[in-house]
């Protein structure tokens, strides 16, 4: 999947830091690199103040990044401004988590459908316009009557189909879902997460999909990477990483998912995510996990290769960490069954 | 694509006029009515009222000089000269009214302007913007008012531009806040993210949102106007006559304070009533545009 | 084992702007002792607001009314019909002998009041204690959901906490009374998952610890396995399911009940990445304009014009535990 010669996009030591009062700064983002190639999908997991959204928001310039250097299609983005920002955009672009904040009310489904063309291709005229409303309309599944509707008319997946084809109707070659379907009903949850799942197919999308859900991760991504207070603690190939995780708060993430399965023994975390202003020393997770020896708290641990392609930032790799997957769980229901 | 949702004919109407929650609370804002009213009342009659008068604005009647209201031919009474001062009264809110509303719309299209390039571009540029802002709204505005009025001729242009330069900043203030706030809204970021111009997303995306709490202002902004061109022509550094303003009548009523009251009381009645009136209306569209009464998403 | 709670025929109609909207329509239930029953649903299916009309936090006529019959069995066997009771009354009672934790604990925790004050005053209005015994007991009662440096949290304004402590404080402060019955609405749905798991566990404990029962409101199915004796599924203002939570998960009866826990992706759902989840097509109706006849038929694989489109289904018993709602249950299951 990540393709041959240079990736789609390139992330190298990418920091963005916020200064707040007291002359302190709060590390959003920091050190973080990773490469997508064309056509593949990174997932990005993590609680919130893991610093996931900021990062999807920094690759696609929409704030700027501290440190670090985003290259696009080979291009080094990092210090464009707005304006040569602009012809980048059409091809990087963003989902968001609440379909009810991002589309503008006073709009129509065309109207908004539109504004893309209009900035990207003017040259359009209105009856190809019209076309491509209409088809992009079909491709997330909606009929082409919704186009003169306004998305106060719509349910929920229905609006959030509206916000992927914004972002899909001049053909972008990278996506950042930010948490697409999480603010969804449950049995529309799926539908959003298999229209994802055909897009990625049929268009061959690069997609950065930042979600909490991990089984939802698991579904859609080829690699995933794992956040903790801005930094990626591990990151794998997803079956890789579901199978043998290699970083203790991986491991604490998968157990705490609530499986339908029925209750089983799980890695309860002590208390909350530290602030990101006044991280920890060392490994920031030392303070939660429950395997942190005293010479934690000395260093920030890398993130070193310990497989092919398979990499965790702690200092104990001997650890043996259980896995969502083996052994395969006993249901407590499946008799039932 | 098993999953698509069928979006046909299905649809729910939509239950709600965008707007029409925000009319009714208007409609049932009783003072807003009341000041809504005056305002009509006090146009239409500046706007004709003097057409349908027998008398002239300088027409002077020597034998009814000093008439009070209601007792003689001049319905409110004349003055030192026999003057019909309801007709003079109307004249005068022609100018007033005009000074008003101009004054409004510069002050507004003024205070939008910077509000805007500030809260959008922030930076250092926008903080100083908002600086000098700050630093015009120390100054007292009368006072500001009075030391520019006596440094150019008065007039209705220059008393127009005088009363709009000293008071745009409340504008500025409030749009400069509001869309600052805006811009990290999900629907700005998705604009952005598109790729639009600043124009489009200022003018387009942003502005629209911030229309009611300009309208409010600009509408207590009218009200504040007519009381600053009144201030300054009843200092005599405002409107000149023979030209009249509600203002410059007050001050040539000052000789005549003990024996035709009138002459003062006629003119304050009016200013009052549609400062109250601008003001009443003013309050009336900020309850009903205030989106948090709002109960419907 | 005795119910403590019993809820007949609850219905509730807003009339509003937008036009009517029965929100709930003829839920029944009883909650038994030391049980955990949870209501699950998607929007607008009715959950939240059968919880609030049974603590009578809706508003009043003629906006709302609320029918039906509320029965809580006190602790010394006293019968109390909530629906009927004064408002001064039914103040005593919630609290007393109903706590309740939101989804965000920041809309119902004061802002502007110390955490370890709000808990006292509750102490102080039910149980009559002292000033100094209320503050000595909230302070206990924070060290007892798991807060640390309890004495210092007391102290702190419900913004200085996380949203895991401001939960914590939520549950301290519901369950400082030892109330019979707990109503948790969606109280895990704002918080990640690490904190989610803290919070079940801590609810869990507390329930083992006082015997309280406990309704649990949530749309998350993996939580009602993990925490639930007993679901009631609702769909469009209605009860279209109950049955004990094994059974349920297992072997449900009621199509939408099987397509929502079908659409819910799991961890091994990674074994086949890029597969399709089951999802219900279409959309949750609109409460203003619901389906004629049952109102899951537009979105069910197998609803057929008559009987589905014909008329409303009943609740029909398919076992002595399991109710279920749709027409064509048998010929489904068989």
């Amino acid at each position: 999947m990540s393709g041959t010669g240079a990736p789609l996009l390139e992330v190298t030591d990418l920091a963005k830091h916020y200064p707040i009062t007291g002359g302190r700064t709060l590390r959003a983002v920091d050190g973080v690199s990773f490469t997508l190639g064309a056509g593949e999908v990174l997932g990005i997991v993590g609680e919130s103040g893991s610093g996931k959204t900021t990062l999807g928001r920094t690759v696609l310039r929409l704030t700027a990044a501290s440190a670090g250097t985003i290259r696009f299609r080979g291009e080094e983005i990092t210090d464009y401004s707005r304006r040569r920002m602009r012809p980048v955009r059409r091809h990087m672009q963003l989902v968001f988590q609440d379909p009810y904040a991002s589309l503008n009310p006073r709009m129509s489904v065309e109207q908004i459908l539109a504004i893309p063309l209009q900035v990207h291709e003017p040259g359009l005229k209105r009856a190809e316009r019209r076309d491509r409303i209409e088809a992009v309309l079909s491709t997330v599944g909606l009929f082409p009557e919704a186009a003169s509707r306004y998305p106060h008319e719509f349910s929920g997946g229905q609006r959030q189909r509206v916000g992927i084809a914004r972002a899909l109707i001049c053909n972008p070659a990278l996506l950042v879902a930010d948490e697409p379907v999480s603010a969804l009903d449950v049995s529309v949850q799926a539908q959003v997460v298999n229209l994802l799942l055909d897009l990625r197919q049929r268009l061959g999308l690069a997609i950065l999909f930042i979600a909490h859900d991990l089984a939802v991760v698991g579904l859609i991504s080829d690699r995933v990477a794992v956040m903790y207070l801005g930094r990626i603690v591990e990151i794998a190939e997803t079956t890789t990483l579901f199978a043998r995780p290699r970083h203790p708060y991986t491991e604490a993430l998968f157990s705490a998912v609530p499986d339908i399965g029925g209750r089983h023994d799980r890695i309860l975390l002590q208390g909350d995510i530290p602030s990101p202003v006044s991280p920890p020393s060392g490994c920031p997770f030392r303070t939660r996990c429950p395997y942190a020896e005293a010479a934690c708290a000395e260093a920030l641990p890398p993130l070193v290769e310990r497989a092919p392609g398979h990499f965790a930032a702690c200092r104990r790799p001997e650890l043996t960490l259980s896995s969502p997957l083996s052994p395969q769980p006993v249901s407590r229901f499946a008799a039932d069954a | 694509m098993s999953a698509a949702a069928p979006l046909g004919s299905a649809l729910p109407a939509p239950a709600r006029g965008a707007r029409r929650p925000a009319l009714r609370r208007f409609m049932r804002h009783r003072l807003a009515m009341f000041g809504l009213a005056a305002i009509v009342i006090l146009v239409v009659a500046c706007a004709i009222g003097p057409y349908l008068s027998p008398y002239g604005p300088l027409t002077i009647d020597l034998r009814h000089r000093f008439q009070p209201p209601f007792l003689g031919p001049h319905l409110l009474g004349t003055d030192q000269l026999g003057r019909d001062l309801l007709v003079r009264l109307l004249l005068a809110g022609r100018i007033s009214l005009t000074v008003g509303f101009a004054a409004m719309g510069l002050s507004t299209v003024f205070g939008v302007i910077v509000g805007l390039a500030a809260g959008f571009y922030g930076g250092w540029a926008g903080t100083a913007l908002m600086r000098f802002v700050d630093a015009v709204l120390c100054f007292p505005q009368i006072f500001l008012l009075l030391t520019l009025a006596a440094l150019v001729s008065p007039g209705v242009l220059t008393i127009t531009l005088i009363v709009a330069l000293t008071s745009w900043m409340e504008v500025a203030r409030v749009v400069e806040g509001q869309i600052r706030s805006l811009r990290e809204r999900d629907f700005a970021v998705a604009a952005e993210a598109i790729g639009v111009s600043d124009t489009h997303l200022m003018l387009r995306e942003l502005l629209p949102n911030v229309m009611a709490p300009i309208v409010v202002a600009a509408t207590l902004t009218v009200a504040r106007a007519i009381l600053l061109e009144s201030y300054a022509s009843y200092l005599g550094y405002g409107i000149q006559p023979p030209t009249p303003s509600w203002g410059n009548m007050l001050n040539n009523a000052q000789e005549y304070l003990t024996s035709a009251p009138w002459l003062a009381i006629v003119p304050g009645i009016v200013i009052t009533l549609a400062v109250t009136g601008f003001n009443f209306l003013g309050d009336g569209l900020r309850d009903a545009l205030d989106p948090r009464l709002d109960i419907h998403r | 084992m005795s119910d403590v709670l019993t809820v007949t025929d609850l219905a509730v109609r807003f009339t509003g702007e937008g036009g009517i909207v029965d929100a709930v329509e003829g839920v029944s239930f009883a909650l038994k002792e030391r049980e955990t029953l949870a209501i699950v649903g998607e929007s607008s299916s009715g959950k939240s607001v059968t919880a609030l009309a049974l603590m009578r936090l809706l508003g009043g006529p003629p906006n709302c009314v609320v029918r039906g019959q509320v029965t809580l069995r006190r602790q010394d066997g006293e019968r109390l019909e909530l629906l009927s009771l004064p408002e001064a009354r039914m103040a005593s009672i919630r609290g007393r002998d109903i706590g309740m934790i939101f989804q965000e604990p920041m809309t119902s925790l004061n802002p502007v009041q110390r955490v370890g004050a709000q808990i006292a005053e509750g102490l102080h209005a039910h149980e009559r204690l002292s000033a100094r015994a209320a503050s000595d007991r909230a302070v206990s009662l924070l060290g007892h959901v798991g807060i640390p440096e309890p004495a210092l949290r007391a102290r702190a304004y419900p913004h200085q906490l996380s949203g895991g402590m401001r939960q914590r404080a939520m549950i301290a402060m519901a369950l400082a009374c030892r109330p019979r019955v707990l109503i948790a609405d969606e109280p895990t749905t704002a918080l990640d998952v690490t904190i989610q798991a803290q919070i079940l566990e801590l609810i869990r404990a507390l329930q083992k610890e006082t015997g309280m029962s406990v309704i649990f409101i949530t749309h998350n199915l993996g939580v009602v396995a993990e925490v639930a004796d007993r679901v009631l599924v609702m769909y469009a203002g209605q009860v279209v399911e109950d049955a004990p939570v094994a059974t349920l998960l297992g072997r449900p009866l009621m199509p939408y009940s099987a397509g929502l826990i079908a659409s819910v992706p799991r961890l091994d759902d990674v074994r086949r990445r890029g597969g399709r989840l089951a999802a219900i097509p279409g959309n949750v109706p609109d409460p203003r304009a619901r389906p004629a006849g049952c109102t899951f038929h537009p979105r069910c694989a197998h609803a057929r014009p008559d009987p589905c489109e014909a008329a409303r289904p009943a609740l029909e018993a398919a076992a002595p535990d399991h109710a279920v709602r749709c027409a064509r249950w048998r010929e489904i299951a068989a």
